[in-house]
């Protein structure tokens, strides 16, 4: 196999997993568990806040 | 007993000595502008001289500035989005106190003249050895962090973080591979072209991953939280972190265009470095539209204006990076003026500004304030910076095209129009403009100094901070 063929196996390889990351990124069954990952930084504003000692 | 306060402690030092450093490195790149307008600046002590001072002020403000400003927030978010206190506590103590030492003997072995002469990474091979030992203790510390983690999700911003200190880790080994003949001097263990190409993969990937992955996952917190609302869009966020990521990585050999490095790596530095436009104006946007609905807020909020600001920068540099990298305009650009004011546009505008916002933001809840001391000061500060930035780069522009033009410029039996010092000559206006640009930026962190300092004396030392205890599915 000449270095042409291998780049262009390469190139569609890559081209396969971008579009395997676009289209695991916007499926609907993971629509949910990106919306809860994007408030996260927001989760301890309403979380009860523990009366334990602190260390 | 399971901790139910999170660890301030190690964020509050680096937070600290960010302000500090930055005040050092950009000190430094104030006397470096000015030795190029008057040379004989420094009385000829060779400690001072430009060729040492320069990798000094380079690694102050990458490495010492945005390097402990990294670490600060990047414990900060991992230990709240994952809900969780630092795990190993101990080694989080040790990177600070370790980096810290590696930045005070970078600040005695560079004016030495001590170095092995790879741009971004000069220091000598004992320092390279603590470097290492610390920043494996930093990985430890995060992914132990993120695997005893109380949430389901990694929050993306810790994505990116993942990213930053799992790459760094390997450019830092492979590209200071060296051979050690005395305790101060090491020779690559590379040669030629290939000496060049790895240096220009690590070299890239340090403005890559250091300085833009990393911030990137500042940005994703605390542009968020400023603006009072979630990212955008998470989903692209995803998109952004893979294709970024894998895209940088092949973008470096645009630093070595028409030089010994064969054609067909040049070109697929210049395609990558071309591509790489669209995730990075990807991330840009989602930070932006981030505001859409609190564009208000903008008004009377100086800290959202570093943010947003930053990322206008951040937008602009990664428009003009890959512009450059097409060859036959890097063969104007490169070795001009115009590359360092490139730089200087993302350092300062994208990097510098989004650290100082997220510090804003940040430093008031370490010690146990709604807010900064004045939010006056920090509105001057963002004016500063921002006609700093802009008087900066708009100089270097015109004199890097105006050096550029006038390096190639020949004359019809094939003599150079102009000699070296003509070139020079012609670059004085330009350099006071950029020496006043530069000042001006340095002189915002010195009101930041004093704002954090009366932040720190009317706050109190937060060690308390709770965990939220509510069990997460």
């Amino acid at each position: 196999m000449d270095s042409g063929t291998i780049s262009g196996i390469v190139t569609i390889v890559f081209v396969l997993v971008f579009i395997g990351i676009v289209w695991w990124a916007y499926s609907r069954d993971n629509k949910q568990a990106f919306e809860d990952a994007g408030r996260l930084p927001f989760e301890e504003d309403n979380a009860p806040i523990s009366k334990g000692d602190s260390k | 007993m399971e901790a139910t306060t999170y660890n301030y402690k190690v964020v509050r030092q680096f937070a600290i000595m960010t302000v500090v450093w930055g005040i050092v490195g950009m000190l430094l790149g104030v006397i470096l502008a000015s030795q190029l307008i008057w040379p004989d600046l420094t009385f000829g002590i060779e400690w001072l001289s430009y060729g040492r001072l320069r990798p000094l002020h380079t690694n102050a403000v990458i490495f010492a500035f945005g390097g402990s400003a990294m670490f600060a927030v990047s414990y900060y978010i991992v230990q709240r989005t994952c809900q969780v206190r630092l795990w190993a506590e101990k080694l989080a103590a040790f990177t600070f106190w370790g980096w810290t030492l590696v930045i005070v003997l970078a600040a005695i072995t560079l004016p030495l003249g001590y170095t092995s002469s790879k741009e971004y990474a000069e220091l000598e091979w004992p320092i390279d050895l603590l470097i290492t030992v610390v920043w494996v203790s930093y990985a430890l510390v995060f992914f132990g962090t993120i695997v005893k983690r109380k949430t389901k999700h990694i929050y993306v911003s810790n994505w990116f973080f993942g990213a930053y200190i799992l790459v760094i880790a390997i450019l830092h080994l492979v590209n200071n591979a060296e051979l050690p003949v005395t305790l101060t001097k090491s020779y690559s263990a590379y040669s030629g072209v290939q000496d060049a190409m790895v240096q220009w993969w690590y070299g890239h990937n340090a403005v890559g991953f250091f300085l833009t992955t990393a911030f990137l996952g500042m940005m994703y917190y605390f542009i968020p939280k400023q603006a009072g609302r979630p990212i955008y869009s998470y989903r692209l966020s995803v998109v952004h972190f893979w294709s970024l990521n894998f895209i940088y990585m092949w973008a470096g050999p645009h630093h070595l265009q028409y030089t010994a490095l064969p054609d067909w790596a040049q070109s697929l530095g210049m395609v990558f470095s071309l591509m790489l436009l669209a995730p990075s104006w990807g991330g840009m946007m989602n930070g932006i539209m981030t505001m859409s609905g609190a564009w208000h807020k903008l008004r009377t909020d100086p800290i959202l204006k570093f943010m947003v600001t930053a990322l206008s920068f951040y937008g602009m540099s990664t428009f003009e990076g890959p512009m450059m990298s097409i060859k036959t305009v890097n063969a104007l650009s490169h070795y001009t003026e115009w590359t360092v004011g490139h730089v200087h546009s993302g350092a300062l505008g994208w990097v510098a500004m989004i650290t100082i916002g997220s510090m804003y933001y940040l430093i008031p809840r370490l010690f146990g304030r709604e807010s900064m001391y004045s939010t006056k000061l920090i509105e001057w500060h963002f004016w500063l910076s921002t006609i700093g930035v802009v008087l900066y780069i708009a100089a270097l522009w015109i004199a890097g095209v105006a050096q550029g033009l006038m390096w190639r410029a020949a004359n019809a039996d094939g003599t150079l129009t102009y000699s070296f010092a003509q070139v020079i000559n012609t670059m004085y206006p330009f350099y006071g403009i950029r020496l006043m640009g530069g000042a001006m930026f340095f002189s915002g962190m010195l009101i930041m100094a004093w704002n954090v300092w009366q932040t720190t004396r009317q706050g109190r030392v937060v060690n308390d901070a709770p965990i939220p205890q509510a069990v997460h599915a």
